[in-house]
Formats: C-alpha cells, sequence, structure tokens
C-alpha cells in the first residue's frame, strides 16, 4: 500500500491589490498534482525557484492549505483535518527545513527543542524516560548527549540541521519532508547529512520527500524522481532514468546545465531562453512551449500536454515525448 | 603574456578588540593578460576579501594588512592615495557579486546605474545610446525599453545581465566576479557563464572567478587556486586538479559531492567542521580532518611548494601523494 497519496492537488494564493484587497487573481503555485510515496522510500522533488516545490511539500504537511484534492495518508484523506484531529495524525509526519538558523528557536536548549515534540504528543511517562529518549536522539543524528543543555547560535550549521532532524525524529514519523535540507551548508558539511538521513532511512525505514533544486543530490539519495515546472508536474520516473535518459525537454535543459566536475565529459549544455515565466499568468498551452527547444506551434501553445506513462513507470507531461 | 595581477605574500588581519584573527595568511597568486583564474573554497576561507583587497574594498579598520604587496599594472594597490584607488576602481578592475538584487540601488533606474559608470570613467561615453548598446551586450531583449526599468521589475538573471553591464561599461583589464550565479537557478546558471566566457573572448579580459562549485571551474578557469582557513593549498591549471588533484582537501572536497550519473556508492564526507577564523590549528590547518594525515602535521605549517612544473601544493607530504 502507498504511504502517501496525493490526487489531483492544486494549492492557489489569491493575488490581492487595492484598497479593499479585491482579488485580482491567483498564483498556481501548485496546480493538479498527482504522486505517490512507498513507505521507506525517497522520492526526489526538484525544479527551479518558483516552481511550486516547497509549497507542494509543505501542503503535505498541512502547513499551507490546500485549495482543492485529497492528500491520503495511509489510506485516510487528511486534506480538510484541523485542529487536534490533525495533530494528532502529524506525529506521522514530519518536516526538515531549508535554513538550520531560522528554523530552530534561539531562546530554547537543545533538549527543550527536541523535548518539546516529546511532550505534545506524550511519548515519554516520566521525566527519566522523557532525558533518555532525548539522549538516543541525540546519539542517532551523531551529537553528544551534553549537547542537550546548549542553545542553537553554539552550533555550527551541520550541527544545528543535525538538531532538526533529531527534532523530526522525536516523534518517530514514517514520513519526513526535507526542503532543501543541505542547500544551507558548506560543500564539505553536505555529504555528511546525506550520508545521515540515508543511514536513517536504513535503520528506521523513514520515507522521504526530498526536496532540492541540485539534480545530483537528488539523484545520489532518491529512489524516484519527480521535476516540477510553474507548479506542474512534467516528469516522474526512476532516478536513474530521468538522469540518464530524460524524456522532458525541460529536465533534458535541466540536467545538461548542471556545472561538471569532469573535465571530458562529453555533455553538451543546452543554454535555455528566457526566464520561468511568472505562475501568475503563465503561457497557455504547454506552460514551457516559450522557453522549449522543440515546441511546434500551434500545437504546443494550444493544447496543455497530459502527465503520460511514456515507457513502464516513466511519466513526462510533453505531446512528442518517448 | 604579461602578468596584470600579482599578489605576493597577502596578509588581512581582522581586528576584534584585542584580537587579531587572520583572515587572509599568505596568499600570492598571479593573473596574467586574458586568463581566468579561479579561486575555490567553503565559506570563511578568505576567497573573498582576498578578491576585494585588490580594489582595497575591505574597509580598514576593523581590517588591517600587516603584510603583502598586490601588484595591479605593476603598481601597489595597499599603497595608493584615495584617488589612485578611486581611478582603478571600475577603471582597471570590476566587481560582479554574488546578490544582484542587494547590489542594484533599488531608487534608481538601471540605465542611470549604468550611466553613473561611464561618467566616471569614460565620460565621453556617457549615452543613452552607449547604455543601451551595453545592455545588448549582456543579450538583455529590446533594451530600449529596459534602460527605464527599477531592478525591482527585473528578475534575478536579468539583474545579473545589469551588474555585468554595469562592470564592463568602464572598459575594465580584470573583472572580479564573486560567486555571480550561485543565488541563480541552474538554468540561468549556465546563461550566465556563457555570457561570461562569450565577453571574455571578446574583450580579453581577465577573469577572477571566486565560486564554491568544482563543476564550474572546468568550464571556466584555466587555473586554479584552492583556498582552506585562509590559504592556498593547492594551486593548479585547472584541469589537470580536475583530473589528478594532488591536496588532500581537495581531493576530499571533490569526493564528497555526488555526480550526476555516477553509481551509488555512500558518499565520502569530510569529517568535522571548517574551523572558524581564529580558531585555525597551529600545524597544517587541515591536518584535524585529514584522512591521511600524519603526527608531524600537527605542529608543522607546510609551506605552498611547487611539485610538479606549475603545480603548487601546500602539503607536508606533498611529495608522495
Amino acid at each position: 500500500m502507498n504511504l502517501l497519496e496525493v490526487k489531483n492537488l492544486r494549492v492557489h494564493f489569491p493575488v490581492k491589490h487595492g484598497l479593499f484587497s479585491r482579488v485580482k487573481g491567483h498564483v498556481k503555485a501548485v496546480d493538479d498534482v498527482s504522486f505517490a510515496i512507498q513507505p521507506g522510500e525517497t522520492l526526489g522533488l526538484v525544479g527551479e525557484s518558483g516552481c511550486g516545490k516547497t509549497t507542494l511539500g509543505r501542503a503535505i504537511v498541512k502547513l499551507v492549505e490546500p485549495t482543492a484534492g485529497s492528500i491520503l495518508f495511509e489510506g485516510e484523506n487528511i486534506a480538510n483535518l484541523d485542529g487536534r484531529e490533525l495533530r494528532r495524525r502529524r506525529r506521522k509526519f514530519q518536516m526538515i527545513f531549508q535554513d538550520p538558523y531560522g528554523s530552530l528557536n534561539p531562546r530554547m536548549t537543545v533538549g527543550q527543542i527536541i523535548g518539546e515534540a516529546i511532550d505534545i504528543h506524550h511519548l515519554a511517562a516520566d521525566e527519566a524516560a522523557r532525558r533518555d529518549r532525548i539522549v538516543d536522539l541525540l546519539k542517532a543524528v551523531g551529537l553528544d548527549p551534553s549537547h542537550a543543555q546548549r542553545y542553537p547560535h553554539e552550533f555550527s550549521g551541520g550541527q544545528r540541521q543535525r538538531i532538526g532532524i533529531a527534532r523530526a525524529l522525536a516523534v518517530e514519523p514514517q514520513l519526513i519532508v526535507c526542503d532543501e535540507p543541505v542547500s544551507a551548508l558548506d560543500v564539505s558539511v553536505q555529504a555528511q547529512i546525506i550520508n545521515l538521513l540515508q543511514d536513517l532511512q536504513a535503520q528506521r525505514g523513514i520515507a522521504y520527500l526530498f526536496i532540492a533544486h541540485d539534480l545530483a543530490v537528488v539523484e545520489h539519495i532518491s529512489r524516484r524522481v519527480m521535476v516540477m515546472y510553474l507548479g506542474k508536474v512534467v516528469e516522474l520516473g526512476e532516478a536513474r532514468e530521468v538522469i540518464s535518459a530524460p524524456k522532458h525537454p525541460y529536465t533534458q535543459a535541466l540536467i545538461s546545465a548542471v556545472p561538471e566536475v569532469d573535465p571530458d565529459s562529453k555533455r553538451k549544455r543546452i543554454v535555455l531562453p528566457g526566464d520561468v515565466p511568472s505562475p501568475i499568468d503563465p503561457p497557455k498551452g504547454c506552460p514551457f512551449h516559450p522557453r522549449c527547444p522543440i515546441a511546434q506551434l500551434p500545437r504546443c501553445q494550444a493544447e496543455v500536454p497530459e502527465l503520460r506513462e511514456v515507457t513502464p513507470g516513466h511519466w513526462a507531461s510533453c505531446h512528442f515525448a518517448k | 603574456m604579461a602578468t596584470l595581477l600579482e599578489i605576493k605574500n597577502l596578509k588581512l588581519d581582522f581586528i576584534a578588540g584585542e584580537r587579531r584573527l587572520r583572515a587572509v595568511d599568505d596568499v600570492s597568486f598571479t593573473i596574467a593578460a586574458g586568463e581566468t583564474v579561479c579561486l575555490v573554497g567553503e565559506s570563511g576561507c578568505g576567497k573573498s576579501v582576498t578578491a576585494l583587497s585588490i580594489a582595497r574594498l575591505v574597509p580598514t579598520p576593523p581590517a588591517n594588512y600587516p603584510g603583502g604587496e598586490i601588484f595591479l599594472n605593476g603598481r601597489d594597490v595597499l599603497k595608493m592615495s584615495k584617488q589612485e584607488l578611486r581611478d582603478i576602481r571600475g577603471g582597471v578592475v570590476s566587481y560582479v557579486f554574488q546578490d544582484p538584487n542587494a547590489s542594484l540601488n533599488p531608487v534608481f533606474r538601471v540605465g542611470t546605474q549604468i550611466k553613473e559608470s561611464l561618467k566616471l570613467h569614460r565620460p565621453e561615453k556617457a549615452t543613452d545610446a552607449e547604455v543601451i548598446r551595453l545592455l545588448k551586450l549582456v543579450g538583455i531583449p529590446a533594451p530600449e525599453s529596459r534602460i527605464k526599468d527599477y531592478p525591482h521589475q527585473m528578475s534575478g538573471g536579468m539583474q545579473q545581465r545589469v551588474m555585468i553591464a554595469m562592470a564592463l561599461a568602464s572598459e575594465p583589464k580584470l573583472l572580479v566576479a564573486d560567486e555571480p550565479t550561485t543565488a541563480l537557478d541552474v538554468t540561468i546558471q549556465a546563461q550566465i557563464l556563457e555570457l561570461l566566457l562569450d565577453l571574455k573572448k571578446r574583450f580579453g579580459m581577465s577573469v577572477l572567478l571566486i565560486t564554491h562549485n568544482l563543476g564550474i571551474v572546468g568550464d571556466m578557469a584555466d587555473r586554479v587556486a584552492v583556498m582552506y582557513a585562509g590559504q592556498i593549498v593547492e594551486l593548479a591549471p585547472a584541469l589537470d586538479l580536475l583530473r589528478r588533484p594532488l591536496h588532500p582537501y581537495t581531493k576530499a572536497l571533490m569526493n564528497s559531492v555526488p555526480k550526476l550519473g555516477a553509481k551509488h556508492q555512500r558518499l565520502a564526507a569530510i569529517g568535522g567542521n571548517v574551523p572558524s577564523l581564529g580558531n585555525f590549528p597551529p600545524g597544517c590547518r587541515f591536518f584535524p580532518r585529514c584522512p591521511s594525515a600524519q603526527p608531524e602535521c600537527a605542529n608543522t605549517m607546510p609551506q605552498l611548494v611547487e611539485v610538479e612544473p606549475n603545480r603548487w601544493v601546500r602539503c607536508l607530504y606533498a611529495n608522495s601523494l
């Protein structure tokens, strides 16, 4: 069974103008997105800034309210839950944030930060059990148990990200949404955090939705990869396949644009013209057609391409994908 | 090729109360006319302050230069008067910074801002026509209407193009680009890198490119200097370094980033953290994190030595690497 199944999810933000805040339109941050995550699996989510990947991640853990569609967690729709009902289920899904400086309360000790989650969900019978649990969590993420008495500012960026991970682990979730967990870290520290996330998955069978803009990192950690452009999924498939044989012209350009360390590589860079269009007024038809090197008018301007299964398990939304 | 820039044994301290924190320690390298050199390193390694020192853009105090020389066009920047500095800033060396949104003035039109640079360095060319020519040069569509735009009306990629146009306005001999694509998306990054390569070819400028991304090095650089904790640890021709890194830090850095399409192996993470300013280890600064460290490394600071022609490495065991 799927751990998480997202069906036709939409998140639209109203754009307000003028004295009486009249709604002038909507930013379609997430527009008709469907996918599933298996237990213990990592699904990578890539896309450029403004493509809606963070909003999608936040909508799944219900930090933003979905406009339409359903989010089935273990078969139960959580899209419309709130209050106590939602809090009870939140134990199963947690989030790790991009900015390890902004996501920890500077006035709480590390022990309080991790302990708060344990208290809310009543996961420790007494003070001793609570303390043991915090010690175990700190050890699990590679920190010293004595660190529980310290404040976030005493730690480096990589250590703070470990605290964020320990906080997420405190409630023993089955799914963690990782929103760019390594992009704020130094290159030499990124690998430590990636390895830690993989070890934790192997030990505890946690599923990840791993959001990042760095394709190499996403390919490394994910079993399957999903590519978003202007609020829509343009490609979804096995990580290896999507990277080695991308079907959608956007994915092809994205992969070719990644600067390569190997100087003898023969990869040819495809430079896309122009910028990502505004999601308030996305292009008609295929949202990628104004920048697409293989677009054919008038078809691409008129018809919105369906996300279809081009080869088994490999989906793409392009009229010409094969 | 003539040497345009020569930095010799540069030292830079930041004075914080009683403490002198050495951010740049004994850095030496050269840039020839028309050459591109990359400075690579993680945050806090001193790469940005080294680059800013070329036009003396680090405020003194809190900074202080206890030693070293920076010869730009044969003259020592550290000994120049205020007037002379004003002439070289923009005139000989121009900068493009990481965050174009923070570098542009939000209350002036972009055309006005580019014209300001022209007025200072090429007053006879301070016209709309020249501004339009520059914007066209950096690939901004419909520049005639764009010169009236304010920075917030442009995307990040466009703003960075404006910054480059502004840097080129004074026809500098050296362009210093400090992480020019870090704030941009990969597809926009590809556009900006193509533009820099193209402009370099057309004008024969020298470029000092600062980055933490080794992937960019292979595309752009002739030579690379890798910095760690205020020192250059390896200096080599770019392709040689990428094919066969010699310093343990360079090797570790290259192994710790996942490569697209590579086999799924566990990443070789570098243990520990980058040492912070003022807490550099006494011997080799990479010693606490080095996989091939020997007892001697703890107390003896290695020198940057030429182990093979044109390949400089700062490691006690450079010859046995």
